[in-house]
């Protein structure tokens, strides 16, 4: 859209540009692309932090797909499990809950949108805290003594040991924290649809709010479900840090363990930072198929 | 029948409608909202409510012994509580007022005016959104020590300046800024900076708002400066704090789960208050302003 669109005078070229992105641009290279870049060189190496890495070409890739079992029995399965759901469902429940709240008045509207994003608030330490305490587990646990007392269950269940039940309460806690930046745009987006829009809609045959979903709101706010699509899913990626806080790492059985949870297990825990690094590459392209495919569906052109 | 006339969002009055939407909205609301209300409720108990079996949701008789054992802590660790809120305080001003008008200015940039390598920045920051900062640590650890940078409050914000998210949102927004608007402006001979300042700035508030909850989350909450960039005690952050009482042996028992209920609490309570204030301005500037 802008890459087509001309500012009058300055069409062609305006060096001004460079100044207001150079404080921005500085801090960001420094910080953010260096280190990215570095993680990627390392990738090749063999690193142990102490001594100089040692270049060793695309062998922690060739081991990572062929002699790591943990990371194709279950780091990967569970990966996309988590990623399926929490991505993309949490991404569908994101999309369903603002559309609700954009038809509400707007008192209610504000409390609800506020009351489900702010689990996103609370990322990072302090809920590990809630879940350890909701999850205890013997029957003074908050879970277990509910669910005893309505009786589906007679017994406590040691719930981040049971390899049964990690993964499904990891994914619970993802789809819990889902409604971030992304649901928040998105609610943004749908109150700034053009309103002419809809009667010109009407007026060309749209029959219902279902079609009017599908023809005009989201065709007419294509850069907020965009940049939602990329934040849900990382930001369903980075909360998987929430495994190893809960149940260690690696976690009992391998049960929970996602692919944030292997690189820690490397990179912190083990030292190997060269493979460590691999396992982010990988991590990064991933990341990059679910985004290539919300381009198609929201992109441009 | 009526044909079709088309609906509005944001409705001025409740319609009978709307009843199905309440019916979808409300349970998902009561189960995303119980878990925050349970670590309110459990920052206040008393000992003997905390040992209750049966467990209970709801403290019977709120005491504030929890926060009171919180301070003691920290007396006794030597530096005073209200060192690390004025290390945080100074930090998250900083970082959220420089990276507010560094990201803004690039987003104008980005969006609006056109330069060599423009495209090219904006793709790499784009792609910096996708990496999972786990991995990054290691060599952002060695730049900051190559700096020079290491215990010195510049480790903890220069860093987090850079939100490629924030960046990312902001240009979003500036996109929809129409043209016309800009070169109407230019006709009467505003310089770029001028357009940044009087035309940019004002419309994307929505977006400046959103930007700034997103960095304070970041700076507020982060601990990978005070963990690894800081060795000197009196330099660290409230977060630090706070979760070197919520991560030791106190969570294991019952007692220091009330104490991490509490800071965990302490922790919290900004990002609400904060979001509560610029989320109202966030809603009335997106349904009323003029980005269409």
């Amino acid at each position: 859209m802008s890459k087509r669109s001309k500012v009058a005078r300055k069409s062609q070229f305006n060096k001004n540009g460079y100044f207001f992105c150079a404080p921005y641009m500085i801090l960001f290279a420094t910080f953010i692309l260096a280190p990215v870049i570095i993680a990627v060189i390392l990738s090749f190496t063999n690193f142990n932090t102490i001594q100089f890495p040692s270049f060793v070409g695309l062998l922690n890739y060739i081991n990572l797909i062929t002699s790591d079992d943990v990371f194709m029995k279950y780091v990967l399965p569970n990966t996309v499990k988590y990623a399926l759901i929490v991505g993309v469902g949490g991404y569908v429940l994101s999309f369903l809950l603002a559309w609700a709240l954009a038809n509400m008045t707007k008192v209610p509207r504000t409390i609800f949108a506020l009351v489900l994003y702010s689990p996103s608030m609370t990322t990072g330490v302090a809920m590990t805290v809630l879940w350890k305490i909701m999850f205890t587990g013997d029957q003074t646990g908050y879970i277990n003594s509910w669910l005893m007392d309505i009786g589906v269950i007679n017994e406590p269940i040691i719930w981040l040991v049971n390899a049964n039940y990690l993964l499904p309460i990891v994914i619970l806690i993802g789809l819990w924290s889902s409604m971030g930046v992304g649901f928040l745009s998105i609610l943004a987006g749908l109150l700034n649809v053009d309103e002419s829009l809809y009667e010109a809609a009407a007026i060309d045959g749209v029959k219902n709010r279902f079609q009017e979903m599908i023809y005009i709101t989201i065709p007419s706010m294509k850069p907020q479900m965009l940049f939602a699509a990329v934040m849900t899913i990382v930001g369903a990626f980075q909360n998987g840090t929430i495994s190893s806080l809960l149940a260690g790492n690696p976690t009992p059985g391998y049960a929970a363990q996602l692919i944030v949870n292997h690189i820690e297990d490397y990179g912190f825990i083990r030292y190997e930072m060269g493979y460590a690094a691999a396992v982010s590459v990988v991590l990064l392209l991933i990341v990059q198929v679910f985004s290539t495919i919300s381009k198609k569906l929201f992109g441009d052109d | 029948m009526a044909a079709y006339k088309g609906h509005r969002m944001n409705p001025d009055k409740f319609e009978k409608s709307q009843i199905k939407l309440y019916l979808f909205v409300v349970p998902l609301v009561l189960i995303t909202g119980l878990p925050i209300v349970f670590i309110f409720f459990h920052a206040f108990k008393p000992m003997e409510e905390l040992f209750a079996f049966p467990p209970k949701f709801i403290t019977t008789n709120p005491t504030l012994d929890n926060f009171r054992k919180l301070f003691k802590a920290s007396r006794s660790a030597g530096i005073p509580l209200s060192k690390y809120v004025f290390n945080s305080l100074l930090i998250t001003v900083s970082v959220v007022f420089s990276s507010l008008a560094m990201s803004t200015a690039a987003a104008y940039a980005l969006s609006k005016l056109k330069f060599k390598g423009r495209d090219a920045m904006f793709m790499i920051n784009q792609l910096a959104l996708m990496f999972v900062a786990v991995a990054v640590m290691i060599p952002r650890y060695l730049i900051v020590e190559k700096l020079g940078l290491i215990d010195t409050y510049w480790a903890m914000i220069l860093p987090l300046i850079p939100l490629p998210v924030a960046l990312f949102l902001l240009k979003q927004f500036v996109d929809q800024v129409p043209d016309s608007l800009i070169e109407a402006a230019y006709m009467d001979g505003a310089s770029d900076f001028h357009v940044y300042i009087k035309i940019i700035l004002p419309l994307i508030k929505p977006a400046i708002a959103t930007a700034a909850i997103l960095v304070f989350q970041q700076v507020w909450t982060n601990l990978e400066a005070s963990n690894y960039y800081i060795n000197d005690d009196s330099l660290k952050s409230l977060a630090f704090y706070m979760n070197t009482l919520t991560s030791t042996t106190t969570t294991n028992t019952v007692a220091g789960q009330g104490i991490s209920a509490a800071a965990s609490l302490i922790m919290f309570v900004p990002n609400l208050v904060l979001f509560c204030i610029l989320q109202k301005h966030v809603m009335n500037t997106m349904a009323h302003s003029g980005i269409k």
